[in-house]
């Protein structure tokens, strides 16, 4: 969906060839999602069959075609604009579904799969902070680099939350009080 | 990053009271930190890491186990000397900064080496320096309140690091800063760390806990975890 619709916003400000939109795309968003072509031309292909992008189908002197937009194209890209996206995060990642998991099988050390995640999780924010040492670069590539960095953080964040909510739920066990049935009369 | 550590900790213990009462905040504790290294420590409220920084910089004492500092231990030293390690080599940041108001930003810098017996045109230029390093330099005659938060605590870190001092402790110095202020903070300190420093930092900041090279995790006392460095 957004290499579509990004796409789609980058013809909406020139006619472009294939390996424009790839340079362009890429360049924009500080190259952290890498196209190939044939992604480029497949993702072309799909916009001109639903009439979203045309090109004159000639190609030039270098064998390169020219894409443009319809006006349906950019009735599509207004309306981008102007919606909010959707949520991107698939609820059902490998990590949430071990923890729901692991609380509920004995055995399962899950203060220690949270610690270690948790290391995991801070040795990432840890290269992307110095990623973003290493600066200098456009508003473009940064605000793309501070959403993966906070990405990031929430990820420790939480399991930060789930260490607490352990925690907790270990010393309701241990002061819940034990009835003891053994010494019940009966009668 | 040198291979020197400015920092060694070996099997660290802190108990406070006695018998059933005996809490004990850290727990055979081992931590070694190099020139040019920025240690985080991470934990949860009450793991003793705010503890691991009082005994790390002499302002309180181990229960048992053994700490050096630039080569000198500090369990074998008298008060005295003790307070003048603390003065010539170890530069505190807390997140209560304890600006003196009535002094200026550069007074407040120069402050330290006065009272270590420099002369007041030697402190003055040593404090403008450190002001400089951390961008304040327009800034010296400044009285603490009237700059912002993040100005504030720029102070208070070319306080501690004014001089030869080569181990930065801090405790939070982030926690009261918005989040760009918080950087530039960090970043100064990361940049004075690069320099040859050696530097420990206490927070529950993840965001600011990645700029160390080293994160090294508490629960209970103990170190449970530390994370590998991070090539730069």
């Amino acid at each position: 969906m957004s290499v579509k619709l990004g796409i789609l916003a980058l013809l909406s400000q020139q006619p472009m060839y294939g390996a424009q939109l790839r340079a362009e795309f890429e360049g924009r968003t500080g190259g952290t999602w890498p196209l190939n072509i044939g992604q480029v031309y497949t993702t072309v292909a799909r916009l001109q069959r639903d009439g979203l992008v045309e090109g004159d189908g000639v190609a030039d002197d270098e064998g390169r075609k020219e894409y443009s937009l319809t006006d349906a194209g950019r009735a599509e890209v207004a309306a981008w604009w102007a919606s909010a996206a959707p949520p991107s995060s698939d609820p059902r990642d490998e990590l949430t579904i071990k923890l729901a998991l692991g609380v509920t099988m004995p055995g399962v050390d899950v203060a220690d799969l949270v610690q270690r995640q948790r290391s995991a999780g801070m040795q990432r924010l840890q290269e992307l902070t110095a990623d973003k040492r290493r600066g200098p670069r456009d508003l473009a590539a940064e605000l793309v680099l501070e959403r993966r960095i906070f990405d990031a953080e929430a990820l420790v964040r939480w399991l930060d939350h789930v260490e607490g909510r352990l925690a907790e739920s270990a010393t309701a066990t241990t002061s819940r009080p034990v009835v003891d049935h053994s010494s019940e009369e009966t009668s | 990053m040198s291979d020197q550590p400015i920092l060694s900790m070996r099997g660290v213990t802190r108990t406070h009271g006695d018998g059933a009462a005996q809490v004990r905040a850290m727990v055979e504790v081992d931590l070694d930190v190099v020139a040019g290294e920025l240690v985080a420590v991470m934990g949860p409220s009450g793991s003793g890491k705010s503890t691991l920084l009082h005994v790390a910089g002499g302002l309180d004492q181990p229960t048992s186990g053994t700490i050096v500092v630039e080569g000198q231990q500090l369990g074998s030293m008298n008060s005295t000397a003790l307070a003048a390690l603390r003065r010539g080599s170890v530069g505190y940041v807390f997140q209560e900064l304890n600006l003196i108001p009535t002094l200026t930003a550069a007074e407040n810098v120069a402050l330290p080496l006065e009272l270590g017996g420099s002369g007041l045109a030697a402190a003055r230029e040593a404090a403008l320096e450190a002001l400089a390093g951390v961008g304040l330099d327009g800034l010296a005659e400044q009285f603490p309140d009237t700059l912002s938060g993040g100005q504030r605590q720029r102070v208070a870190i070319a306080r501690a690091l004014v001089g030869p001092r080569r181990l930065l402790l801090a405790d939070e110095p982030t926690g009261a800063l918005d989040t760009r202020s918080g950087e530039d903070v960090l970043r100064v300190l990361r940049d004075r760390v690069d320099a040859g420093a050696a530097s420990v930092l206490v927070t529950h900041d993840s965001r600011h806990a990645a700029w160390a090279d080293r994160i090294v995790y508490l629960r209970d006392g103990r170190v449970v975890d530390s994370s590998a460095a991070v090539a730069r």
